[in-house]
């Protein structure tokens, strides 16, 4: 059994809460640096062009990205080999609550969803266990913003619906949400499961990087059809038109009941941060 | 060729102000959401005072992040402008002329920017950094209490927007668009 200090949590939940808010991911610059290339439409690529000058500037003076500095959502691999010394979930939202005071990021959380209180450090955080073989532990933090939250999705779609009934219904919630959610997006997708199995599916999705594709070929044939088909629709970058609405499509599937089809899509902005750390 | 906008932002120069156009805006502008919206429209309700002179004046639709010692404001870009819809109406009426955020609006604001005056302009969502840069100066002029959502009297210089929708309601969101998909037939 290995023993890990609950105060080795914290510390690296802090820093990956400040680093993921100040510079964004490598396979995320890359991939608006290629759709920008891309582009045609002269105000989605001057859009682009602002978008990249922002996230330069982040990384260089160690500034958020976004002032919607999020939700921390923590997902957390734990090896069953590990023993944590401490307090687990006590240890996370201290770390969250470090790192959002000392990196001068925007404390967004409320303590009741009537009363609106903040609770002024950005506590708690949506942890997400998965205890798994082996003596590490994985901690990826991914901010999220409500922007795009608002605009996701969930449908219980029926077994006849079949692969046209989720690519229809995919394609409906990314034109519905239009400019709202700051494209260009992400999209993740979680398929099966249970209602609340195919929310956390479409979330976990938005943490794999935009250069890895479903492991499965049928599912990244998919990913690539319903990219192309978003980007087929012209909101483009800010909704002011273009061929840049999503950088990626991002597909997450599990076994399902008999009867049914649940997909639930998770809209992500182009500040689609998410930062991981293995102790 | 942007346009410059020195505030406050008269209904005469919202009446020129056209969707498509790129403008800088120089001077004072307030920042406003949810909660402190909630708070002005109840003032409104109970014939009270506001904390803020409406008349001819812009509110940036923002929660800046906390600035670090030495600067004027932290992170300050857009935030989703359709959770103002139920307020910004009785805001125009009020006196308002001029919105910043970015995403839809509802008929019923577009309508009262029509009978009253005003402009709907679009700063670039997700990037907080580089649009704090034209913030100047920043200070809470009321509520306090919220945090990031409290009222602020922002100083900028050319800060860039673009008029998403104007007083007569056309909405580049909608012509942008199509003028793009124009070009992909």
């Amino acid at each position: 059994m290995r023993e890990i200090k609950a105060e080795k949590i914290t510390e690296v939940v802090r820093k990956l809460c400040i680093n993921a808010n100040c510079y964004l991911p490598e396979d995320v610059k890359k991939r608006i640096e290629d759709m920008h290339d891309a582009e045609t439409w002269p105000q989605a690529r001057e859009i682009l062009e602002r978008i990249m000058e922002n996230y330069q500037l982040a990384a260089e003076g160690d500034r958020p990205i976004c002032q919607d500095t999020g939700l921390a959502c923590v997902f957390l691999k734990i090896g069953q080999e590990v023993h944590i010394e401490g307090d687990l979930t006590a240890a996370i939202n201290e770390g969250v609550r470090q790192g959002y005071i000392d990196g001068y990021l925007r404390k967004s959380v409320v303590r009741d969803p009537i009363d609106r209180v903040n609770t002024g450090d950005n506590t708690p955080a949506m942890i997400y266990y998965d205890i798994v073989p082996g003596d590490k532990v994985e901690i990826t933090v991914a901010p999220k913003g409500a922007g795009s939250e608002n605009m996701s999705q969930i449908k219980m779609l029926k077994p006849s619906d079949g692969v046209e009934g989720l690519k229809e219904f995919v394609l409906w919630a990314v034109e519905n949400a239009g400019p709202n959610p700051c494209p260009p997006i992400v999209v993740g997708v979680g398929v099966g499961g249970t209602f609340d199995k195919a929310a956390f599916l479409a979330k976990k999705a938005l943490t794999r990087d935009l250069d890895v594709p479903n492991p499965d070929p049928a599912w990244a044939a998919l990913e690539k059809e319903l990219l192309e088909k978003i980007n087929a629709l012209g909101i483009g970058p800010q909704g002011l038109g273009g061929k840049t609405t999503a950088l990626s499509v991002n597909i997450e599937q599990f076994p399902t009941h008999i009867a049914a089809l649940p997909v639930a899509v998770n809209i992500n902005c182009h500040v689609a941060r998410h930062e991981k750390e293995v102790i | 060729m942007a346009i410059t906008i020195t505030t406050p932002l008269t209904r005469e120069k919202v009446r020129t102000l056209k969707s498509g156009d790129s403008c800088l805006i120089t001077g004072v502008i307030y920042t406003a959401r949810d909660a402190a919206h909630k708070r002005l429209c109840e003032l409104v309700a109970q014939g009270k005072e506001l904390p803020l002179d409406v008349k001819d004046s812009i509110i940036y639709f923002v929660g800046p992040t906390p600035a670090r010692p030495g600067e004027a404001i932290g992170s300050a870009g857009p935030t989703t402008s359709y959770r103002m819809d139920a307020y910004s109406p009785t805001m125009i009426q009020q006196g308002q002329t001029g919105m910043i955020g970015k995403g839809k609006r509802s008929a019923e604001v577009v309508a009262a920017m029509k009978e009253h005056g005003a402009v709907y302009f679009g700063a670039i969502g997700g990037c907080g950094a580089l649009l704090s840069n034209c913030i100047k100066k920043a200070e809470v002029i009321a509520y306090d209490d919220l945090g990031a959502e409290a009222i602020r009297r922002l100083e900028v210089e050319n800060f860039p927007v673009i008029v998403i929708i104007d007083s007569e309601g056309n909405n580049l969101y909608d012509t942008g668009r199509a003028a793009y998909l124009e070009t992909v037939k």
